[in-house]
């Protein structure tokens, strides 16, 4: 009979209480060994590969890759006994949930009974607790609900049979790697990634010679092009990444960072019509300004930047224009828009873009949104950004002018509804006051989502952003 | 009598040519950790190749391990196998949340076995905390070591009936409890009998991080002033953490002995015989009463320094590949296969004797559940104690006053734990 065991997120170091899930090795329908790793996950300390504790067949992913899961919580489900056949149609008793709530011997995993014991158990009234020699009362018939610890278990399905099974191996067959275990630990030692290993034996097998032949010919090698190079490129271990056998080519897995900005990019620019609109303004005013505010005594503490009027400028034309803080919600078809401005900036790490955002900073005034940009840029460069700083952005301002660049057309935060990419500042000669003199000039670009936002909207707030870059004490009418 | 071997110790510094390796190898910055100094002084009886060594400066070395005939290394080479596979299989127990912590000794087998099976059973074992072959060679059960990790015993096996003590880890601490009982033994009169089953010595194991402790410098005086049969067998496996060994000595480290009037030699750390040799001949000292010996078993760490550790923080990928070419497992194999003595099935014999050691770990440790919390009031004192009575007191008031029946639950369980 199926039987369906859950691996809880152990503590990978000492006293950690989280990690986030950086990437599944494996895929529901997988067949898993015993101390085969499964899942990659980073934790305040490191990036730390866990084993199965199973030998089975996958059946649910429990949290997803990005999620940060406190330690305790079930992660993965695995069928041990796949081939067995489903017990008399199952009252819908939840199997994986049931040893845990006998709290018997059938301790699967370790600490498995008592883990929910580190939730907070109600204490008795005062009442029970006034003599220490009072008795333990016996145990309730029905005790206090205690809320499991999210996510909630999914019940338990019972494993497809017959034709059924047949179809799902079928399907899985495509991406299912054929290997003895002493050849998928050989690859593992060696850093070789089995699903790329050509396999010659008997039924598409791969064998432990292929194996080595596969690790021989992608071991480093002096670059053909340029004699003399001691050192492939880009050879980091760290990376996964491999030099191909010709010596001119270095690949990368795509994981992680790249891998969540790849996806969301697609998404992003597939589903959401596009429009850019620009406009080249006259900051020179907003430069005196930042200039003062850095003397002031007020803003001492803070780094006052151009970037920061202009993600002021941004939260009053989206007070002037709420429209444009809006997301397209497909599934519901409905626009959804967002009485609160979560304002997000992009940000280059080392570890790729991220796009965290300062929680409600329509309610900041200048002082408060100088501070929420320090904080957000420190944790983004130190590499500590969660996944919920990220989350539940309405809007967003990229940068581009830090790296020297005029303007761009930054393609949307997926469920945002509009983008200012804010360009590198330089002084041209410009028209001033029927002359031409030297002002400090840069680019605004905006990108919207046109299903959305017409583009007029646009225009409005690109144009009351410029407005105020040009002259801040236009702040002072809209504020 | 010591320092006059003098093997050519090239094989270990020596990389092909050309190869990847070569710009690390070569540049000569010292907090690399792999550059091996080339000493003279090391003694490699057995090449990162398999090839033996020999020259006239180690003959008398190569005498001590002659009796090692086919089966002998082939028994080396399954306890190194072994102490690799309960590593590895402890690794992923703690990465599956079975222990709180583990300690790797990967890369560490040949000194560690090595040392370990040139000891005589009366000789005394004070070990550090990742002594996981040398616990074995003494008989110990390494299902019992993984009590002590999962936090539910402090310690898992009787000292006095391996003759090895429970695991320290107060860095250096227990080289002074070893001194302390080497003057015991030539107090009892076992040492110098000449009798083989009552001279009696004394081994401490510790890293190269721990000689930076006072401790240790306290446990080398008293030994050489005392000529206490202690054997100092350090691990210098380059790695006090984070901190590579350049950051903790400015000499090879076996050379400080030499200002305690201490006779040391360096051995390389990777070759089980070389080990073997060295500590038969410390041992034979002490047994003599002949004193102290400093071992420094130059070696490397290749794992982590513990499961809480992320080495890449720290040390170059290049690096660790470096001494993988130099695992202390991989040489006995050529060795035995250039020999003659390797055998298919006893391989996969073997190979299925170490898949039935990962088992027994996983059901030994999934098994043993949790210590009941009233039994961390147990051992604080021999007896009764005022103050932890009342402690505990307040605990169990304090656990009796939530409304379900968490608490009692956790005692049902300890049952069955033992």
């Amino acid at each position: 009979m199926p039987t369906f065991e859950q691996f809880k997120l152990p503590d990978a170091g000492e006293g950690l209480t989280e990690a986030e899930i950086v990437q599944w090795h494996v895929a529901v329908g997988d067949e898993v060994t015993v101390n085969q790793t499964i899942v990659e996950i980073e934790t305040a300390k490191s990036l730390v590969e866990l084993p199965s504790p199973y030998t089975g067949v996958v059946t649910e992913l429990l949290v997803a890759e990005g999620d940060t899961v406190e330690v305790g919580v079930p992660i993965i489900v695995v069928d041990t006994d796949p081939t067995g056949e489903p017990s008399a149609p199952a009252p819908a008793a939840p199997a994986a949930e049931a040893p845990a709530a006998e709290g018997g011997g059938a301790v699967l995993v370790g600490y498995g009974v008592a883990e929910q014991a580190s939730a907070r158990r109600p204490r008795r009234a005062a009442a029970a607790s006034a003599g220490p020699t009072a008795e333990r009362p016996a145990p309730v018939a029905a005790p206090p609900a205690r809320a499991p610890p999210a996510p909630a278990v999914a019940p338990a399905r019972p494993a497809p049979s017959g034709p059924l099974r047949a179809l799902v191996s079928a399907a899985t067959a495509g991406r299912t790697v054929l290997a003895k275990p002493p050849v998928r630990k050989l690859a593992r030692d060696l850093g070789v990634e089995l699903a790329s290993v050509p396999a010659t034996g008997p039924g598409g097998i791969i064998t432990r010679e292929d194996v080595l032949a596969y690790n021989a010919r992608s071991e480093p090698r002096t670059l053909a092009t340029y004699a003399g190079d001691d050192s492939p490129w880009l050879n980091d271990a760290g990376t996964g990444s491999s030099v191909t056998p010709d010596g001119r080519q270095t690949r990368v897995p795509v994981k992680s960072v790249r891998k969540r900005t790849a996806e969301a990019m697609v998404q992003s620019a597939f589903t959401a019509p596009h429009v850019t609109e620009f406009h080249t303004v006259d900051v020179t005013k907003t430069m005196k300004l930042v200039a003062k505010l850095r003397e002031d005594r007020e803003f001492k503490d803070v780094r006052v930047t151009p970037l920061l009027i202009t993600a002021r400028a941004l939260l009053l034309a989206v007070r002037r224009h709420p429209d444009i803080n809006a997301s397209w919600d497909e599934a519901a078809q409905e626009i959804v828009y967002k009485h609160y401005v979560n304002l997000g900036i992009a940000a280059a790490t080392p570890r790729g873009l991220v796009v965290p955002n300062i929680k409600d900073a329509h309610r900041l005034d200048l002082k408060g949104l100088a501070q929420g940009l320090a904080d957000l840029t420190a944790t983004a460069r130190a590499g500590r950004t969660s996944p919920a700083d990220m989350s539940d952005g309405t809007i967003t301002i990229t940068n581009v002018g830090v790296f020297g660049i005029d303007t761009g057309t930054p393609i949307l935060n997926p469920g945002e509804a509009a983008i200012l990419a804010f360009g590198a500042i330089r002084e041209q000669p410009w028209v001033h006051k029927g002359k031409i003199k030297k002002r400090w000039v840069t680019q605004l670009a905006l990108s919207f989502d046109h299903r959305l936002v017409d583009g007029a909207l646009g225009a409005y707030v690109l144009a009351d952003v410029a407005k105020i870059l040009e002259d801040p004490a236009q702040a002072l009418v809209w504020g | 009598m010591n320092q006059q071997h003098t093997a050519p110790a090239a094989d270990l510094a020596a990389e092909p040519a050309g190869g990847p390796l070569a710009a690390s190898t070569d540049s000569g910055t010292t907090d690399t950790g792999a550059t091996l100094p080339v000493d003279a002084d090391l003694l490699q009886l057995l090449t990162p190749t398999g090839v033996r060594v020999e020259t006239p400066e180690n003959a008398a070395y190569r005498e001590r391990v002659a009796h090692l005939d086919a089966d002998a290394l082939r028994g080396l080479y399954r306890d190194m196998v072994l102490t690799r596979r309960f590593d590895d299989e402890s690794t992923s127990l703690q990465r599956q949340g079975e222990l709180g912590l583990f300690p790797q000794a990967l890369g560490q087998e040949a000194a560690q076995i090595g040392s370990g099976r040139a000891l005589a059973p009366q000789d005394y074992v004070f070990p550090s905390y990742r002594e996981h072959g040398v616990a074995y060679t003494r008989g110990v059960d390494v299902a019992d070591i993984l009590r002590q990790f999962r936090g539910i015993d402090h310690g898992g096996w009787d000292p006095d009936e391996h003759n090895f003590h429970l695991y320290t880890l107060v860095i250096g601490s227990h080289t002074l409890h070893a001194t302390g009982y080497a003057m015991g033994v030539q107090r009892d009169g076992l040492v110098g009998t000449g009798d083989a089953t009552k001279d009696t010595a004394v081994v401490t194991y510790f890293g190269d991080g721990a000689t930076s402790q006072g401790d240790v410098s306290e446990a080398l005086v008293f030994a050489a002033v005392n000529e206490s049969p202690v054997v100092f067998f350090c691990q210098n496996n380059q790695w006090a953490i984070s901190e590579p060994t350049t950051k903790q000595s400015r000499v090879p480290i076996h050379q400080r002995a030499h200002g305690f009037g201490i006779p040391s030699l360096r051995v390389d750390g990777n070759d089980v015989l070389a080990c073997y040799a060295a500590t038969a001949e410390a041992l034979e000292r002490a047994h003599s009463g002949g004193g102290p010996t400093f071992i420094e078993a130059y070696t490397y760490r290749m794992g982590a320094h513990t499961t809480s550790d992320d080495p890449t923080r720290y040390r170059t990928s290049e690096q660790e590949e470096l001494w993988r070419r130099r695992d202390p497992i991989d040489r006995l194999r050529l060795l035995l296969e250039a020999e003659g003595a390797w055998d298919e099935q006893w391989a996969a014999d073997l190979e299925a004797e170490g898949d039935a050691l990962g088992e027994r770990l996983r059901t030994f440790v999934r098994g043993l559940g949790r210590p009941s919390t009233e039994s961390m009031f147990e051992h604080v004192y021999a007896t009764e104690h005022a103050v932890v009575t009342a402690e505990r007191r307040w605990f169990e008031e304090y656990e009796a006053s939530f409304t379900d029946e968490g608490a009692s639950r956790t005692h049902d369980q300890h049952g069955g734990a033992r």
